[in-house]
């Protein structure tokens, strides 16, 4: 594999996925009117003038900071969870639809190919961050005054990146697993909704203490989302949190590494059954 | 890419030594050899179930055998698997054209993975596309195109990457007839004019009449190999498909469940 052979593989997968994504109009759409509903709906109902005590540990220099801000981390991780899962869906559709198999006899090595996918889909997840954050955060902006600093936004750049590879690899190696495209659906409801709610996506973890959900606060500790909400939400504030940090690269390498052993022929799921890109064919 | 390995004369570019498969304890392939040389159709033929497609499987790297190997223009499939693949057209049995996007668009996701240039696809693709009469549906969708139509792009895509061995998996399902004999007729041409070794897998005798070597698949054994005209005199009986009838029907082994 040459260096512009790589390259020309990457601009391959890349304008396959941009030019899928702009076809599926709705898909753009549901990308910040999701988030916006949070943001309006659930964050307009829950917050108050007084704001959310954010913690002892935390990246704002107030000990109240206003609701909208404080989920802007959470929603953009929602951004980014359902597009991670999205192009585990792609994953799935392929091999149902049979351009797995085009893909699996690339003259590329399998690591790449997983890798240059994941790249490419979490272009698409920081584009639509983005889209969201343009179209949502002009409306906030008029009605409280943001503490986060203008560097900050330039800051939630990379953190963004790394989180939205956390999760595009985390729905590679979901894809692994996943059979049918029927079963996504179902799939999905144990992991989007758990890994959302059950992180600082929507308050601070020091609630569940304080109300008694220990184990909770426990499983909290245990998702890799949380790591990559407060990643970005010190990140929003101009500041590394290093924990997070460390937590999040090292989720990604172990999802990505087990979606190339889930696809590697000597081992992976190809091997369980015949068909290996498709259903089980005759012959 | 390193270069390929110069194939001199009639060196064989894809060697199939001893592959062994199995899923579970139920076996697929039991010690499967055979080679192919450059500018040979040769047709893999055998009822449904016979190791067929697990064969082909094998052969794109979609597995790895038990035992035994699989070289492509001397590369190991199992160890050198990059360049194995890009000296291989494959077109498969199923479909695997991106309905969503163009002919174009198809065509150029291919040459991307296999590292062409932007000059190279658009240069190839119109070339074949215009071999396969379908120039004039570049940028239709691929959902709109009909059955034949789809097999004739994956074939044009397959060439794409310049292969010297194209393996397809039985092309002819669901295609009708006149479908079905231009595109045996377009493989026996790419075999004439750019020396193409061709691994066609069917289970239609028909297909196989007009092969090189005929190679007859039974419960993953090859039962017998050769010339049609040989194999018929060989069973003594008068044609092809009486041939292959008694070949994988008159044996000692039964079916197993």
């Amino acid at each position: 594999m040459t260096a512009s052979h790589a390259l020309r593989a990457l601009v391959g997968l890349t304008a396959r996925e941009v030019v899928k994504f702009f076809q599926q109009r709705g898909r753009l759409l549901s990308a910040f009117v999701r988030p916006a509903l949070w943001l309006f709906v659930f964050a307009a109902g829950i917050g108050s003038t007084k704001g959310i005590d954010p913690g002892m540990v935390s990246p704002y220099p107030v000990q109240s900071v206003n609701y909208f801000e404080y989920i802007v981390p959470g929603l953009i991780g929602m951004v980014l969870l359902f597009s991670g899962m999205q192009s585990s869906l792609s994953m799935v559709y392929d091999r149902e639809m049979g351009v797995m198999r085009l893909l699996l006899t690339a003259p590329l090595p399998r690591w790449y190919l997983l890798t240059a996918k994941l790249f490419a889909g979490t272009m698409l997840s920081i584009l639509q961050v983005y889209v969201f954050l343009i179209v949502c955060l002009p409306l906030i902006g008029m009605q409280i005054s943001l503490n986060t600093p203008l560097l900050g936004w330039v800051w939630m750049f990379p953190a963004a990146v790394l989180f939205g590879l956390l999760l595009g690899a985390a729905g590679l190696a979901l894809s692994v697993h996943i059979r049918q495209l029927e079963n996504f659906a179902g799939t999905m409801n144990f992991v989007i909704f758990p890994m959302f709610f059950i992180s600082s996506a929507l308050y601070p973890l020091w609630r569940l203490l304080e109300n008694g959900a220990e184990i909770v606060w426990w499983l909290a500790q245990f998702n890799p989302f949380t790591y990559g909400v407060e990643l970005v939400r010190w990140a929003s504030q101009g500041q590394i949190h290093w924990h997070s940090l460390i937590v999040t690269v090292a989720c990604t390498i172990v999802f990505l590494a087990a979606a190339v052993l889930g696809y590697d022929p000597q081992r992976g799921m190809l091997r369980r059954r015949p068909g290996g890109g498709g259903p089980p064919a005759g012959g | 890419m390193t270069a390929p390995e110069t194939t001199t004369g009639n060196e064989p570019l894809l060697v199939i030594q001893k592959v062994s498969k199995s899923y579970g304890n139920r076996p697929a392939l039991k010690g499967v050899s055979f080679d192919i040389e450059p500018g040979r159709y040769v047709s893999l033929l055998g009822p449904n179930g016979a190791g067929k497609t697990t064969l082909f499987q094998l052969l794109a790297g979609l597995f790895v055998p038990d035992s035994g190997s699989v070289h492509v223009r001397g590369f190991d499939m199992r160890r050198d698997a990059v360049k194995a693949l890009s000296s291989i057209g494959f077109v498969f049995q199923q479909a695997t054209l991106d309905l969503d996007l163009t002919v174009r668009e198809n065509l150029a996701f291919h040459g991307r993975l296999h590292g062409l240039s932007r000059s190279e696809i658009r240069q190839r693709t119109e070339h074949e596309l215009r071999q396969v009469d379908l120039e004039d549906r570049i940028d239709d969708r691929a959902r709109s195109l009909s059955g034949g139509q789809r097999r004739r792009v994956e074939l044009a895509r397959s060439l794409l990457h310049e292969p010297s061995i194209l393996l397809m998996d039985e092309p002819t399902v669901g295609l009708d007839p006149p479908s079905r004999s231009d595109l045996l007729e377009y493989v026996l041409q790419l075999k004439r004019e750019r020396s193409m070794a061709v691994l066609w897998a069917t289970h239609l005798v028909d297909e196989a009449e007009v092969a090189d070597h005929v190679i007859m698949l039974h419960q993953g054994t090859i039962r017998q190999a050769g010339e049609p005209a040989e194999l018929v005199s060989r069973a003594g009986l008068s044609n092809l498909h009486d041939t292959l009838v008694h070949f994988t029907t008159n044996s000692q082994t039964k079916e197993t469940p």
